[in-house]
């Protein structure tokens, strides 16, 4: 999560949702919290009921609309406008938290003179390379100080800072202190001046031009938010993948990290960024990452060329000031932690074995990959990508032409059944018997049948125990991986081969158990925790070491498993301890629940009130103290002065509480560590029926487009044939599905709840097009067609856009042609176009024509449906 | 001990019987996440009731059946959620959607068993109304009896033997909380003894129309109802009629006593009419 990394330093939420309850205001936006997250959702129930705000905008009214105090209906794709509109308002009536953004963000810095804003360059930052389609970010800088580019420039489009937006090096200064700052934020150069001329053009005028949001509610909502913060007050902003899947979404995570710190709200109870993940435990698969370029914890992965030796390697990419200063330690304990005695000083640390990336290798390349095949075989497990994926018909004949396929799930899903049940092979345009790829299911076990951790979406790492065993020849992820690992190295054993030494190496002795021998979840826990010099479990990173005596397979988990306990375990009923329930679960970083909270005091390490008091720092017993872990070095006074020479957290001064930034400070503008911008800037999604009215560069220059003959984009406004396109497409999911519908559209249960899938459409657009409620229609891309049940609702509505009308279609994403609940699928509608800071594809915002009556290729086959509209 | 006494209990439990339990159903803090409808029929291993796209906003299972004991209604209107007033907010395009998870209302009195000819349906010593399947014959009687047209028979097991909420009997006789109040994210269904619910549903009309959610009432809390008030009763934003509840449901078999005077009077007056004329007759 870049835009948080960016931002405050981690990747991570910043709150936990259990303080929501203490919001006096809470936005929802690019979030249906209500449906998509309904358990943690009774904290924001609880935040009304003792008579909070809670302001819901989307394109659609949903559930979580319903529960809303408030619901502002916009265009999709255009909340970074709305979010601009609301800087704009803070900083022309000087509504900020002057004390908080003076001392606790880079306000006061004053940025290289070569840096042009999109205010000069039309909607383009300085030094952009239009053949490369890239920027260098240099010139983004902080005057006179070198900004380290922490992951290097070694991909198509430049992924500089990539790591960083993950886990938070964004701030790889050079040194702890910015070499120039103008206190009163007046310096034409200064942060806060630029940030102030950027946003001047999104006046609530031209913001309801962009979005639909009327010009009133601009201003109310930014009246409203700062009504609802400063000493006495906070706000809260909630956000997921409505957000994040855009061409420029991490930057929309930006705005509103702006507005969080420009109103005083990190680090605060009832604050902060709620960033709610998509389900179990996807954020332990960045922490323990599935991704292909990071490490546990957030740590690079070394590149073929760049990273040939450690010493480079750890130079690079630790930071001089702030936690990131320890680097070396977290990567040499890990490396202990998976090569164990095999791993000397005299060997880098077996660095070397370490398996290394050339390119872009992410989800959507690896499609493209299979389709020219170089991608010749595929392990797909926890995932249903036939029809999940964007573009997912191009993802079912992508697979066609691999060798083989592994698909581990519970049920045979689309992915595995690809080959013989899918819209091509019905359609006729694929034919069994002409697809030579090798397709192997593999049974997995259920969460119910096997011991492991989530961590969940407030970076919350929760333990559940196996309650059955699993039936048949079904096992868990875990079994699955270790015992494909023994057997590789029996395979490999006595091979003499240098390529070898990386996997018989490797640490491989967890205990198992049972007669399945399943593999202890907890010994792997305790790896993942770290062993001292002395063998017993490290109870902090703090502890961790760079010479090769402690070992750690991820360091922001170090305190999990303290004295040999599983934290994780612990049950501890809320009623039976303090707010934060430290004794919940275990959160990372060191069981803090809210990050950033020395933020919680002022610049002395008072509260900034009683109302919200956190984390206050105690001059009696020369501490930091409170409800929570403070997220700080525990006994630097507010007052700490680094002197010269002190390195990582040391060189930051006692009033910075963003310890991960080089600086300590919450970025307003981000030097490093995003390739589209310092600042988030309106641009249209790569699909939109209007044109950018703010700029020339229409939109996102740098997003990844991978045009292809079976990706093609819908023409933009302007284009030939955009009006084959006029309304908004925008995807979704619905409380009674779950992702690819592996998990619920094959059980009985749920399947009935929403039996089919369907599209919403307005009374209006249903008049429009002839659209009859509980009909068809077909909805079409450049992509597909694809048919669905027609829903026509009050709750979809269309939004005025620059004096026009525009309809917006909304289809939960959820179906597939297998289960009990049934459905094409709506990811064939939409193309591989992707943000360029994290590669996840646009789903909530393309364009799309919608017209009456099932798909042609239905009604050749099956002739007219009766009385189906 | 809840004061509200029904025909059989506390009475013919002597010292057996136990608190009156029953379900609070606040639907202001409804969710409509339907968790209640999966946790029940997970618990009561109910079947599917069909894979029927409906079109009726989000509600794809319709109605209570005899395989559907707890369902949600969505209800959407053109009319605020709460009146709020000047705040700058209001698009021109007010709308709610209400949403509201009913359930068998385990009747003070009770006509379903009322009715029952074979002592299928009983009270329990919880208080609650409970069929036996094991003893129920399929008769149907208490299909129309039902004030609410909440109890249904189960035609695909080809004995039309009728069913309904139990109030997770064997979960609450051991002291557990019914699997629908269990499972529900924002305590909308609470469940517990009735006086307790009754006190803390009064409260909660006041403080939430004090949050100025128009329309909001108790429904089904009044012991002076056609029922003698609902073991399980509800906070709703509306009309009782806007989700598909009878306003004004009475139980049928409490005008028995009524129909059989009316019967004894009718008979004795043709019996009188006979007489008279047999003596008139004679006269």
């Amino acid at each position: 999560m870049p835009g948080l990394g960016a931002s405050f330093g981690r990747g991570g939420a910043t709150t936990f949702q259990q303080d929501l309850a203490n919001s006096d205001c809470i936005v929802i936006m690019g979030s249906n919290a209500a449906e998509c997250h309904p358990v943690g959702f009774q904290f924001v129930m609880e935040a009304r009921e003792k008579g909070a705000e809670v302001i819901h905008i989307d394109p659609r009214y949903t559930r979580t609309s319903a529960m809303s105090t408030h619901y502002l209906r916009l265009r999709a794709g255009s909340d970074i406008a709305l979010l601009g509109g609301v800087i704009n308002h803070i900083l022309q009536n000087g509504l900020e938290f002057r004390e908080y953004v003076k001392h606790y963000t880079n306000a006061s810095v004053i940025i290289d003179d070569r840096f042009l804003d999109t205010e000069d360059l039309d909607g383009l930052f300085s030094d952009w390379d239009p053949s490369e389609r890239r920027y260098d970010t240099t010139s983004w800088s902080y005057e006179d100080m070198q900004v380290s580019a922490s992951a290097g420039e070694r991909e198509q489009g430049g992924t500089m800072g990539e790591q960083a937006g993950h886990g938070g090096q964004g701030a790889a200064l050079s040194h702890g202190e910015p070499p120039h700052e103008d206190p009163d934020l007046e310096h034409p150069r200064c942060v806060f001046q630029i940030l102030k001329r950027h946003f001047s053009r999104y006046t609530p005028e031209t913001v309801e031009r962009l979005t639909g949001v009327p010009a009133a509610q601009v201003v109310w909502l930014a009246e409203t938010l700062a009504r609802n913060s400063g000493r006495e007050r906070t706000a809260a902003f909630v956000y997921a993948v409505g957000w994040t899947q855009h061409t420029v979404g991490v930057q929309y995570i930006r705005a509103a990290s702006i507005i969080q710190l420009l109103l005083g709200n990190v680090g605060r109870p009832g604050g902060g960024v709620m960033a709610l993940r998509g389900h179990a435990t996807i954020q332990g698969s960045t922490d323990i990452p599935t991704l292909y370029n990071i490490l546990p914890g957030y740590i690079p992965m070394p590149h073929v060329h760049e990273d040939a030796s450690l010493k480079r390697f750890l130079e690079v990419y630790s930071s001089y000031a702030g936690f990131w200063g320890h680097m070396p330690s977290y990567f040499i304990s890990l490396l202990k932690a998976w090569w164990g005695e095999a791993a000397t000083p005299e060997n880098g640390f077996c660095f070397d074995r370490l398996p290394r990336i050339s390119e872009d290798h992410s989800m959507y390349q690896i499609a493209l990959g299979m389709r020219e095949k170089t991608v010749k075989g595929l392990i797909c497990a926890g995932q249903n990508p036939a029809v999940g994926s964007a573009n997912a018909g191009l993802y079912r004949r992508a697979m066609a032409d691999l060798e083989w396929l592994v698909v581990r799930d519970f049920v045979e899903s689309e992915t595995a059944a690809f080959w013989y049940d899918s819209q091509e092979i019905e359609d006729g345009d694929l034919r069994t018997e002409d697809i030579g790829t090798e397709v192997f299911f593999l049974p997995a076990a259920a969460q119910t049948e096997k011991s492991g951790s989530y961590t969940n979406t407030q970076r919350l790492v929760q333990w559940h125990h196996k309650a059955v065993e699993p039936r048949g020849d079904c096992r868990s992820e875990l079994w699955f991986y270790y015992h494909l690992g023994r057997i590789i190295r029996e395979k490999l054993a006595g091979s003499g081969e240098a390529r070898d030494r990386g996997v018989l190496d490797l640490t491989w002795t967890y205990p198992t158990e049972g007669e399945i021998r399943e593999p202890s979840a907890e010994a792997v826990l305790a790896e993942i925790n770290g062993f001292g010099p002395d063998g017993k479990p490290v109870g902090a990173y703090t502890e961790l070491k760079d010479d090769g005596s402690t070992s750690c397979g991820c360091w922001i988990y170090c305190g999990v498993y303290a004295g040999g306990e599983n934290l994780a375990a612990r049950r501890k009923p809320w009623t039976e301890q303090p707010a934060a329930a430290p004794e919940w679960g275990w959160a990372w970083p060191a069981n803090r629940r809210i990050l950033y909270n020395r933020a919680s005091a002022d610049r002395h390490g008072k509260p900034w009130s009683e109302r919200k008091r956190w984390v206050w720092w105690d001059a009696g017993t020369g501490k930091w103290t409170g409800e929570d872990m403070p997220d700080f070095v525990v006994d630097m006074p507010p007052d700490y002065e680094p002197p010269d020479g002190a390195r990582a957290e040391k060189a930051l001064r006692g009033d910075k509480p963003f310890i991960m930034q080089g600086d300590g400070r919450g970025w307003l503008f981000a030097p490093s560590g995003l390739v589209d911008g310092p600042m988030p800037v309106h641009y249209e999604p790569d699909e939109s029926p209007i044109e950018n009215l703010l700029y020339g560069q229409r939109s996102n220059p740098v997003r990844q487009q991978l045009r292809r003959p079976r990706n093609p984009h819908n023409p933009a406004e302007g284009e030939q044939g955009a009006d084959r396109f006029p309304y908004v497409l925008t995807t979704y999911r619905l409380t009674e599905h779950h992702t690819g519908g592996g998990m619920s559209r094959y059980v009985e249960h749920l399947a009935e709840l929403q039996p089919a899938l369907f599209c919403e459409v307005s009374p209006q657009l249903a008049a429009e097009r002839g659209l009859a409620n509980g009909g068809w229609a077909t909805i079409s891309t450049s992509r597909s067609e694809i048919e669905a049940r027609v829903l026509v609702t009050d709750r979809m509505h269309p939004v005025t856009v620059d004096g026009r009308t525009l309809h917006q279609v909304g289809m939960p994403f959820h179906y597939g042609p297998r289960g009990f609940a049934r459905g094409d699928a709506p990811n064939d509608l939409l193309a591989m176009v992707m943000d360029p800071n994290v590669h996840i594809q646009e789903s909530k915002a393309a364009t799309c024509n919608v017209r009456p009556g099932r798909r042609a290729a239905h009604r050749r086959r099956r002739g007219p449906e009766p009385g189906a509209g | 001990m809840a004061r509200i006494e029904t025909e059989s209990w506390p009475a013919t439990y002597d010292g057996a019987a136990r608190e009156r339990v029953g379900f609070f159903t606040d639907t202001s803090v409804c969710i409509g996440c339907k968790a209640c409808e999966v946790a029940c029929k997970e618990w009561n291993l109910l079947p599917e009731d069909g894979f029927v796209f409906t079109a009726e906003s989000y509600d794809n299972t319709g109605a209570l059946g005899s395989e559907t004991w707890r369902h949600v209604a969505f209800i959407e209107q053109d009319v605020p959620l709460i009146e709020t007033a000047g705040d700058g907010d209001d698009d021109g395009n007010p709308m709610r959607w209400l949403m509201s998870s009913d359930v068998c209302k385990h009747c003070t009195s009770a006509a379903c068993l009322n009715v029952c000819p074979t002592g299928a349906l009983f009270r329990t010593e919880l208080g609650t109304v409970v069929v036996q399947d094991d003893i129920c014959n399929g008769c149907g009687m208490c299909v129309p009896a039902c004030p609410f047209g909440v109890i249904a028979r189960r035609e695909r097991d080809g004995d039309g033997r009728a069913w309904k909420c139990t109030l997770c009997y064997d979960r609450t006789k051991d002291g557990l909380t019914p699997a629908c109040a269990a499972a529900c994210p924002t305590e909308s269904i609470q469940y517990g003894p009735l006086d307790e619910l009754r006190e803390r549903a009064a409260q909660r009309l006041q403080s939430v129309q004090q949050q100025g959610f128009a329309g909001a009432r108790l429904y089904g809390e009044d012991p002076g109802d056609g029922v003698d008030g609902f073991g399980a009763f509800f906070l709703l934003l509306d009309e009782p009629q806007v989700y598909g509840l009878p306003p004004d449901p009475v139980d049928p078999t409490k005008r028995l006593g009524e129909m059989w005077g009316a019967a004894a009077a009718a008979g004795a007056a043709l019996a009188l009419g006979v007489a008279a004329s047999l003596l008139g007759r004679r006269g």
